[in-house]
């Protein structure tokens, strides 16, 4: 199963509430993934030549401060941090490859969760009413965030096999679904240089379409090009730097609803998930067409 | 009548209500209000009940009704009146996958739109469709009627056994062993007739009639080999 959940906000008055509109549509696909919960954000952007890493540690209670200051030091950088729970937000004006040999070599335990402008992951192991209280989801503010309630089919409950998936910098993929050739795939996309760290099918499919964006293609080329490489059931939320975007499989036996006002485009696994949004009664709502693409992007 | 609020109220204590109506009947007209999307509303009635859900239903709605009648007055999720056995169950807004999945009789109405595999493996219920359906619709359709005043999806009546399909708009595809066939007068007398209970003022004239191809009924020893 897995619940997947997105908000896209058209009215920029809601984004210092877009934590709590959306954690009520978080927790309502707790019965399709109990196993373990996540959520992209995006908002508190970076100046350009700056980046920002969402890092968590697959150890216990991790002190992220030597980290850091080992990072300042080694890279000479400007570098700011805060903690939210078991996660640290680094913001630097070092390059990403930089930061992240630096962190490969003193602090293999650590995961870069996400890196962009705008990107934050935040994920873990639990019911999604724990993982949003542990990094206060209701008080966050944004554009615009995509999340994910997952029941476990394909590999193991791990913080690191939770979603979303990153795919590159400030971009993410959350997966209702399941993969069949995502065996096969991992050991073709590992020939092109890009790097797994799960059994997990969904990685592949983030991996596959990172693979396909380093190649030149749009994300809407990329898309195109997973529906015929990607075998099984999905349905993918993407989220950008600038919006999201949906997409089903040919057969679309995994569900999925859409929801638009002047406010806000939302999108759920099922309605239930939208019926707590403001204005819900009127907004236009409909089910996505199979292998169909739908981007919403606010213009820059 | 009596008015079940589920914002208060579980989905259990809303069928669990019903239910009993079947042992002793005390009321015949129900109203589910603030049904929020939930799963599972109005399931297994078993008495000529009349119920009115007022806002969007979830998955399942409606399931193995047997004599009530259920209208939604919104939209509903996957698997509306699957396994229908009587009754009439009928949808304001639009269903999404497998409306009417396997029922066996009674009467589905869907003033909007239906999504993919709508009608699959039906077994002797009606549907009556006001908009467009999606791909794979009635597949494997054994018996009954689905009529469909839009469009239908790729595969219309793939596997199809003997269900009569009307359908007024374009059909992308039809599914193997499923053909387009004469509208006969006795098909016209029947499309009328379902239009009219379903409540929609269509021309039987302006629809087309698909059916059994009947080339998959037996095994062909020529394939053999595919085998």
């Amino acid at each position: 199963m897995c619940g997947i959940v997105g908000l896209y906000l058209k009215n920029p008055a809601l984004e210092n509430q877009l934590g709590a509109l959306f954690e009520p549509m978080l927790l309502a696909m707790t019965d399709r993934g109990p196993d373990s919960a996540g959520f992209a954000i995006y908002g508190d952007e970076v100046k350009d030549g700056w980046i920002k890493l969402t890092l968590q540690s697959t150890e216990a209670g991790y002190d992220f401060k030597v980290l850091m200051g080992e990072l300042e030091g080694r890279l000479g950088c400007s570098l700011d941090w805060f903690q939210n729970a078991s996660a640290a937000v680094l913001k630097t004006n070092a390059e990403e490859a930089a930061v992240r040999a630096v962190i490969a070599e003193l602090a293999p335990a650590v995961r870069v969760m996400s890196v962009g402008q705008s990107i934050e992951i935040l994920k873990g192991m639990g019911l999604p009413k724990e993982i949003s209280e542990r990094f206060s989801l209701a008080k966050m503010k944004g554009s615009h965030i995509i999340g994910h309630t997952r029941m476990a089919t394909e590999s193991a409950v791990t913080m690191e096999g939770s979603h979303p998936f990153s795919t590159g910098q400030d971009l993410c993929l959350v997966h209702n679904g399941s993969l069949s050739n995502h065996f096969r795939l991992r050991q073709e996309l590992r020939r092109h240089g890009i790097e797994f760290e799960t059994e997990n099918d969904t990685e592949v499919a983030a991996g596959y379409l990172t693979w396909r964006l380093r190649q030149g293609d749009s994300l809407k080329e990329a898309l195109d090009h997973s529906l015929e490489d990607l075998d099984g059931f999905f349905t993918f939320a993407i989220g950008t730097r600038d919006g999201f975007a949906v997409i089903r499989d040919p057969i679309a036996c995994k569900p999925a609803i859409l929801a638009e006002t002047d406010d806000y485009v939302a999108m759920a696994s099922e309605y239930q998930a939208l019926s707590t949004l403001p204005g819900i009664d009127k907004a236009k709502v409909w089910e996505p067409e199979p292998a169909t693409m739908y981007i919403w992007e606010r213009s820059a | 009548m009596k008015t079940i609020d589920l914002s208060s109220a579980t989905v259990r204590d809303l069928n669990q209500a019903l239910h009993d109506q079947t042992k002793t009947l005390t009321e015949r007209e129900w109203v589910v209000s603030n049904p929020g999307g939930k799963h599972n509303l109005a399931v297994g009635l078993n008495e000529a009940l009349s119920v009115e859900i007022d806002g969007h239903a979830g998955y399942y709605c409606a399931g193995m009704n047997q004599k009530a009648s259920v209208t939604i007055h919104g939209n509903v999720g996957v698997g509306v009146a699957e396994n229908m056995m009587s009754g009439m169950v009928r949808i304001k807004g639009s269903a999404s996958q497998a409306a009417g999945a396997t029922a066996h009789g009674g009467l589905l109405v869907i003033e909007g739109d239906a999504g993919a595999r709508c009608g699959i493996s039906m077994k002797g219920v009606d549907i009556v469709v006001g908009g467009s359906i999606g791909h794979m619709s009635c597949f494997m359709g054994q018996a009954g009627r689905l009529v469909v005043c839009g469009d239908a999806g790729d595969a219309l009546g793939d596997s199809l056994y003997e269900t009569r399909i009307y359908v007024k708009g374009t059909v992308k595809s039809l599914g193997s062993d499923c053909m387009e066939k004469d509208m006969r007068p006795e098909h016209l007398e029947e499309l009328a007739e379902l239009l009219n209970r379903a409540g929609f003022d269509e021309d039987p004239a302006s629809f087309k009639r698909y059916g059994s191809a009947r080339q998959l009924y037996n095994f062909k020893v020529d394939n053999a080999s595919a085998y």
